[in-house]
């Protein structure tokens, strides 16, 4: 009942939202946040059964610079593009995933062998820059002026608006798909004893391969996504160790446990990011004659700040905090009763 | 093309090549070494132990360039802030954590890793600074040059490795951070104060942070980001000689540097990292507990 009012106000909400007076700007973060929404949901697929990813840059950067580079190289539309990219991504989750799983990688250790396959694919994205443009970025070919549904390009946002409201739903959907599955409980079960769990029949290897899987082929949709709405990608935007730990940090700030802890996370983390940086500017305050402080990185800094916060005093999130304060509350007003 | 592959091998300039490999790896291995401690003793990843460098070449670079005060104090200043910055890293952040998951250690030191890039681009801005100090190269034959900077850097990681060792396997102390690393619980029951000993350890781990740091501000510019470009083969080396295995490390950081060095010989220098990146994934598929773990 209660779900079913929310799911029915952000609905109305998301649909109405272009026509009250958004204008460019506002409508670009909004689509922004779905973006990164859909990319934190697709992470968090894994990451809530303990399966904590720091490679997720270079799934992103699978994507975004695969489709780009089979438009401007090939000269073939992202409606093949895309598929391919999420393709390559598959494969390579199952390529680092498996090894992994099979000789049992776990926690920190599985953590950092992902780190090293970001760095991976942000040091070869350098490294053929020729063809990439290595740290300097890229930038798909533009199709033409207006519109076109081939090169999935467009300048109206709105267009990209109502696209990145149906990725993310998408992404909900497929999260609550796990969430009610059973790989979710031999994944729980998996993430509390994996000898135990083995014992008593989970397929822990291939279990674990298919979250991860699935994850990778969502991220790189994301990154696919990002590249046509933005038109220009770089190791920094969309790959590398930084874009990993920035997707990580925005689910444990929003909730992992969650569905909407990933929406949840992308706003706080995108709209403080911003609003910081309107606030605070990015000139100069002068404390004294000669020593000035350089105000750009103050975001960057409370960002951080903000994260050691929340991981020692809210380690379940925003949104796990607020479950956890509603149950009690259910609780005790039952109790009273 | 054969031909000229083995003519590239026993050209002056492989020789070269490998020297600085070598080299490069003493650095490494000194990098390295606080991390493995800290991942030995207290079982926590300080993704963020890049960045303490990094303050500590800022450290370096104020206290030399604008305060005017001669290197070696200001180096040795350094060292002391990096070992503050350490022992409060531990203090504020991962003494609350210890019971927790230990994805959640890694990530409360990764919000730190942002903390401190914004804290340094807030106080030092974001230009590349440069201390204008250069201890010049060496001339070993007519072709061969080396950097006299990177030639300390491997005499002093060599020192540091054995006083080091010599400090954990001699003195009271680094006897009971070797106990400690080995038995969490039975070393509590045995009235040992972990907490002074886990202080202890960081603000050690943070000075060796603090050392990387005066030999690599002599090599390199500081600015903000700079630990992303070595923080990451640093974590690598760690796993690979497995984590809080100090020798392994050590050796680990010799064959990291001569794959970069090689594969950047033959081919550009990234595609030296991406090797020494594929090799350690392969490295962990195939001896997950590090390459020169002992068996437990």
């Amino acid at each position: 009942m209660n779900n079913k009012i929310i799911i029915a106000a952000i609905a109305v909400i998301l649909s109405l939202l272009p026509f009250i007076g958004v204008d460019s700007y506002q409508m670009h973060l909004i689509i922004m946040i779905l973006i990164w929404s859909f990319a934190y949901t697709a992470w968090s697929v894994m990451g809530r059964f303990g399966l904590v990813s720091l490679g997720h840059g270079a799934f992103m950067a699978v994507g975004g610079y695969g489709t780009a580079l089979i438009w401007n190289e090939l000269g073939l539309s992202p409606w093949i593009g895309i598929p391919v990219a999420m393709l390559c991504s598959g494969v390579l989750a199952l390529l680092i995933g498996y090894p992994c799983f099979r000789f049992r990688i776990t926690g920190n250790y599985f953590a950092l062998v992902t780190l090293a396959l970001a760095e991976v694919a942000r040091q070869i994205i350098i490294a053929t820059r020729g063809t990439t443009g290595g740290a300097l970025g890229y930038t798909p070919e533009t199709h033409g002026e207006g519109s076109s549904i081939l090169a999935l390009q467009s300048d109206e946002r709105i267009i990209f608006y109502f696209a990145a409201v149906l990725v993310w739903i998408m992404g909900i959907v497929i999260w609550r798909m796990v969430d009610g599955s059973m790989i979710r409980y031999a994944l729980e079960a998996i993430s509390e004893d994996e000898d135990a769990s083995a014992a008593v029949g989970v397929q822990v290897t291939k279990e674990k391969l298919k979250v991860t899987v699935l994850s990778a082929v969502m991220t790189a949709f994301a990154g696919a996504f990002y590249a046509q709405y933005q038109m220009f990608i770089s190791p920094d935007t969309i790959g590398g160790v930084g874009i990993s730990l920035q997707i990580v940090f925005a689910v444990v700030v929003g909730g992992i446990y969650s569905s909407l802890g990933p929406t949840i996370g992308a706003m706080v983390t995108l709209l403080l990011a911003e609003v910081l940086r309107v606030w605070i500017g990015t000139g100069t305050y002068c404390v004294t004659d000669s020593v000035c402080l350089n105000l750009a990185g103050a975001p960057l800094l409370v960002y951080g700040l903000m994260l050691v916060l929340f991981i020692i005093f809210l380690p379940k999130g925003i949104v796990g905090a607020l479950e956890d304060w509603w149950r009690n509350r259910k609780a005790d007003s039952l109790t009273a009763k | 093309m054969l031909a000229e592959f083995i003519e590239a091998l026993f050209s002056i300039f492989f020789i070269e090549t490998l020297i600085n490999g070598l080299l490069l790896g003493g650095l490494f291995a000194l990098l390295s070494l606080g991390l493995n401690l800290i991942f030995g003793v207290i079982d926590v990843v300080w993704i963020c132990y890049a960045e303490i460098i990094m303050l500590g070449m800022y450290t370096i670079f104020f206290l030399h360039v604008e305060s005017g005060m001669p290197f070696v104090f200001a180096a040795v200043a350094g060292v002391a802030a990096t070992s503050l910055l350490g022992w409060l890293t531990h203090r504020i952040v991962i003494s609350y954590l210890l019971d927790a998951e230990p994805i959640n250690q890694l990530l409360a030191t990764g919000g730190l890793l942002f903390l401190f890039q914004g804290a340094a681009m807030v106080v030092f801005g974001i230009e590349f600074k440069n201390l204008g100090l250069s201890l010049g190269s060496l001339a070993v034959s007519e072709d061969i040059y080396l950097s006299q900077t990177r030639l300390v850097a491997f005499f002093v990681s060599g020192v540091v490795v054995v006083v080091l060792y010599q400090f954990l396997s001699r003195s009271y102390l680094g006897i009971a951070i070797r106990a400690i690393s080995q038995d969490r619980e039975i070393m509590v029951l045995m009235g040992v104060d972990t907490k002074k000993l886990y202080l202890f350890t960081s603000a050690i781990g943070g000075g060796l942070a603090g050392l990387a740091a005066v030999l690599l501000v002599l090599q390199y510019d500081v600015h903000p980001f700079i630990g992303l470009s070595f923080g990451p083969i640093t974590f690598m080396i760690c796993v690979m000689g497995g984590l809080g295995n100090m020798i392994g490390g050590f050796l680990a950081a010799f064959v990291f540097s001569m794959l970069i060095a090689v594969g950047g010989y033959f081919a550009e220098l990234e595609w030296g990292y991406v090797m020494a990146f594929v090799f350690f994934i392969a490295i962990m598929f195939a001896r997950p507990q590090g390459l020169f773990a002992r068996k437990s």
